[in-house]
């Protein structure tokens, strides 16, 4: 492990104590620059370029660009105009992020992320700014402020955490986006995201995995299944005239403990008798145009999913857990794919496969074993994008209630972290919005902060053992940074994994039946070995027979 | 009519204009840019009668921030509602006679002056005192503070220490507003000049501070949408020209 300075957690009350600010803790470079072949993709700004030290470059005509794109932005977007307005700083919003909690960096305050854009937006399109900046705090288009607006536009999560407790609903995330497209429009790009986006673009999910790769892996799924359980179930690509379409994040292919949560969906869906199919053309639940601000990329992409379902002529849209695919399918995709008049009337869309599961387990139509899950004293975390940015199911706060009513009814077991850690005011993992990246380690490992220590409570109070998610960026990004926080990546479950686990599917063989499947199988084979063997042999003596001769 | 009437006759004609008009604009402004995407935070109330109660505990009881901040809550409130009782009770000024209401009002009014002027004193002094409200505080933003205690002060010790002669200064604002110019005389108590010079520079900055708060906070996305999103295609006009015109992006958009 790299040396960073890792916060100390302490599993006293599972919340961490508002730290004094500390200047300038995270000042840096930000994340790695999105070269040119990337951003061309994006239809971005591409004229910059690389020096021997490996400092880019902005374009030529940065300044006049980023204010036009500013105008532009605030022309609309009302959120931006309005919450560049409106902020008087009272500064409710200053100690709720997770990030400024780990870092002490006033920067990292939500007011004072936004303060970043608005003393530009002031002195170039305010009256006070224009002509009393001292007073007002307005400042010059600098290249130390586009420096400042990259490294600090990209310490956070988007997460809305502090919309919450804005008196005002400022959502710093808004500013965050507007700003990261700003910085795009100027050759600022930031190429985790462009890259990723580019891969959707060309071969259809953000992993790149083309489509027989993807085939073999879900081939290889079916046969862990079968192996496990001694049922075929389906894991189904590209199949014209199924039912469902199954939209997930690429890393349930493959990334622990996604994948699990994947052969969760299966299983259910073959439970139900579910016609269900993925795509691979739209093989990707996760939207990165929202990370990096960018309506049209956004927009792009998420009409993959409706040519996909239009192609396949399937009738509903499912998708899997993520927390960000999720916000852009249930708030924004009827926005920028609908209208879906084309899909059966019956159900929403899109469906949140948890909407699927827990009517299943309530009508009684799984069969479970809880007690398939007693080895664990689970918790859950509220991705933060699900529970501020989407609901699941009719009501409203079903995107809490949903998860936990599945993980309760298929565990003994469950705890919840302390009240000013879950539901709406749910702390992000800190790897969210775009910065699931290495070359952001640090700000990863101290946004996990608060989190670590509501975590660490009910380890410590409760007994807990595992963490459920319910979105592949908090998964990888808890798996990835748990370790520096003392606990051990296996902690972190998949909420369909506990569905998995505790299934028992119709036709599923028992321990002993597979324990007699497998010795059945093993004797066949030695049998075929031996068979083989004594083949060999006789063909041998033969042969030295025929040699003798 | 006196110079001194006609100069703050003037300067509160102005004032008034650019309050209405500044106000007006930035109304306008919120009214017409668009909200491109679903954003209500959630969990959002799933009708439009549930966003209207939303509203109103944000507005009237300042929800959000009681849940962030008790201390800060009850500062803010003791400002804003004494703010309100002040302004009510001020209506006097500006008509002949009152009503039921505001004339049940009127005591309440008097002493909210001080809620008032301590809630102010209150958030000031937390401006210097905590770390984090001080790194983001501009000096406008103390300067506002100071503004609104001076127009505090200024009332408070005309209504409580020496006294003024109100009748003059009704009878000069009914004037103003019926533009009889004959009635544009201003007493020159320094105390009510000190107070109006304050109010309308109060009045002037309005539309172009953070006072816009006020009636922005209607216009937020994040607090005034309806959670129904699956059930409605929301779509701004120039995201639907994309629809309309085939194209990924706006660049490549016909004019
Ligand atoms: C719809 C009416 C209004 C609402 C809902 C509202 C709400 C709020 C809230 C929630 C705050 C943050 C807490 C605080 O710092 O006190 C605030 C701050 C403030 N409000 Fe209002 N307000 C309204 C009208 C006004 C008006 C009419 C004025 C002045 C003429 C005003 C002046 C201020 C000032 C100066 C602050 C900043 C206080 C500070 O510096 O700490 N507000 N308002
Ligand atoms: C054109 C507008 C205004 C006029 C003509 C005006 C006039 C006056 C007068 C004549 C008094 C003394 C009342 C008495 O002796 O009983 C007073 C008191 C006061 N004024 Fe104003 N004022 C105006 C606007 C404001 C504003 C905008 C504020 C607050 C931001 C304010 C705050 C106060 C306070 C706190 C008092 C003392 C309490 C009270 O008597 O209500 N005034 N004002
Ligand atoms: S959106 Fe989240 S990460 Fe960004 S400033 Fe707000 S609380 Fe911090
Ligand atoms: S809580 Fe809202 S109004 Fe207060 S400082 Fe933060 S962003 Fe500004
Ligand atoms: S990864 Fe999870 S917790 Fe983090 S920002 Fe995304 S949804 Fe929120």
């Amino acid at each position: 492990m790299a040396d960073y300075e890792i916060p100390k957690i302490t599993g006293e009350d599972g919340i961490v104590d508002v730290p004094k600010i500390v200047k300038d803790t995270m000042v840096g470079s930000g994340p790695w620059i999105s070269a040119p072949k990337f951003q061309k993709d994006m239809h971005f700004a591409t004229e910059i370029e690389q020096s021997e030290d490996g400092k880019w470059t902005l374009i030529p005509n940065w300044k006049e660009a980023a204010l036009e794109k500013m105008d532009d932005l605030r022309g609309r977007y009302r959120s931006l105009q309005l919450f560049l307005d409106i902020c008087v700083k009272c500064g409710s919003c200053t100690d709720k992020c997770h990030y400024f909690i780990g870092t002490k960096d006033p920067k990292n305050m939500p007011v004072a992320r936004q303060d970043l854009l608005r003393k530009v937006y002031r002195r170039y399109f305010t009256f006070a700014g224009k002509y009393f900046p001292k007073l007002v705090g307005a400042t010059d288009l600098t290249e130390e402020v586009i420096d400042d607006w990259y490294n600090y536009y990209h310490q956070c999560s988007q997460c809305r955490r502090c919309s919450v407790f804005c008196p005002y609903g400022i959502d710093t995330a808004e500013i965050s986006m507007a700003a990261r497209e700003i910085l795009n429009h100027i050759g600022r790009g930031q190429k985790y995201c462009t890259q990723i986006m580019g891969k959707v673009y060309t071969i259809g999910n953000n992993l790149g995995l083309p489509q027989r790769a993807l085939e073999d892996t879900l081939e290889g799924l079916e046969e862990d299944v079968e192996e496990e359980t001694g049922v075929k179930v389906a894991f189904p690509l590209d199949k014209k005239g199924a039912e469902v379409l199954l939209i997930t994040p690429s890393a349930d292919f493959f990334a622990e403990p996604h994948v699990d949560g994947l052969m969760g969906y299966a299983k259910v869906f073959h439970e139900l008798e579910l016609d269900w199919t993925l795509s691979s053309y739209a093989s990707e639940g996760a939207n990165f145009g929202m990370f990096i601000g960018s309506y049209e990329n956004m927009r792009k992409i998420a009409l993959r999913i409706r040519h996909a379902a239009l192609d396949l002529g399937v009738k509903r849209i499912v998708f899997g857990e993520c927390g960000h695919a999720w916000r852009v399918a249930y708030s924004f995709l009827n926005t920028l794919a609908g209208p879906f008049d084309f899909l059966d009337p019956k159900y929403p869309v899109p469906q949140h496969v948890l909407e699927i599961t827990w009517p299943a387990l309530q009508e009684g139509k799984l069969t479970i074993d809880k007690s398939l899950n007693d080895d664990m004293t689970l918790t859950f975390h509220d991705s933060c994008n699900i529970a501020r940015g989407t609901n699941i199911g009719t009501e409203v706060g079903g995107q809490f209630d949903l998860p936990r009513n599945v993980i309760k009814a298929v565990c003994n077991n469950y705890v919840d972290m302390n009240q000013d850690a879950i539901k709406d005011v749910t702390f992000c993992c800190g790897g969210g919005g775009g910065i699931l990246t290495d070359d952001l380690m640090e700000i990863r490992i101290k946004g996990a902060q608060p989190r670590m220590e509501a975590l660490k409570e009910v380890t410590e109070n409760n007994g807990v053992t595992h963490m459920a998610a319910i979105c592949a960026i908090c998964k990888s990004q808890f798996t990835k940074v748990i370790p520096y926080y003392g606990f051990s990546m296996d902690q972190i479950v998949s909420v369909h994994q506990l569905v998995s686990n505790a299934i028992v599917l119709k036709g599923q063989l028992t321990e002993e039946e597979l324990e007699a499947r497998d010795a059945a199988e093993e004797a066949e084979r030695v049998a075929e070995m031996e068979a083989r063997k004594k083949a060999a042999a006789e063909k041998k003596a033969a042969k030295d027979a025929a040699e003798k001769k | 009519m006196n110079a001194l009437g006609l100069i703050y006759g003037v300067i509160f004609w102005a004032a008034t204009i650019a309050i209405v008009a500044g106000v007006a604009y930035k109304i306008r402004l919120y009214w017409t840019i668009p909200a491109p995407l679903k954003i209500p935070t959630m969990p959002a109330p799933r009708t439009k009668g549930g966003v209207v109660f939303r509203m109103f505990k944000e507005v009237a009881f300042f929800h959000s921030l009681f849940r962030s901040d008790k201390l800060l809550w009850l500062f803010a409130i003791l400002f804003h509602y004494g703010l309100a009782l002040v302004l009510i009770r001020h209506s006097r000024y500006f008509m002949e006679g009152m009503g039921g209401v505001l004339l049940f009002l009127q005591p309440f009014g008097k002493y909210a002056a001080f809620a008032m002027i301590i809630g102010l004193i209150a958030l000031l002094a937390r401006r210097f005192m905590i770390d984090r409200v001080r790194y983001i505080s501009a000096p406008s933003d103390f300067l506002m503070l100071v503004l609104l205690l001076v127009i505090g002060i200024s009332g408070a010790l005309m209504t409580f220490v020496s006294h003024v002669d109100v009748t003059a200064v009704n009878s000069f604002f009914i004037s103003l507003r019926t533009f009889n110019f004959s009635g544009w005389n201003l007493p020159g108590d320094p105390l009510v000049i000190f107070h109006l010079t304050a109010v309308a520079f109060l009045m002037i900055i309005f539309p172009i501070s953070k006072l816009m708060h006020a009636p922005g906070v209607f216009f937020s996305p994040t607090r005034n949408q309806v959670d129904d999103s699956r059930e409605k295609r929301h779509i701004a006009p120039w995201a639907a020209e994309l629809d309309k015109q085939g194209v990924d992006y706006l660049h490549e958009l016909k004019k």
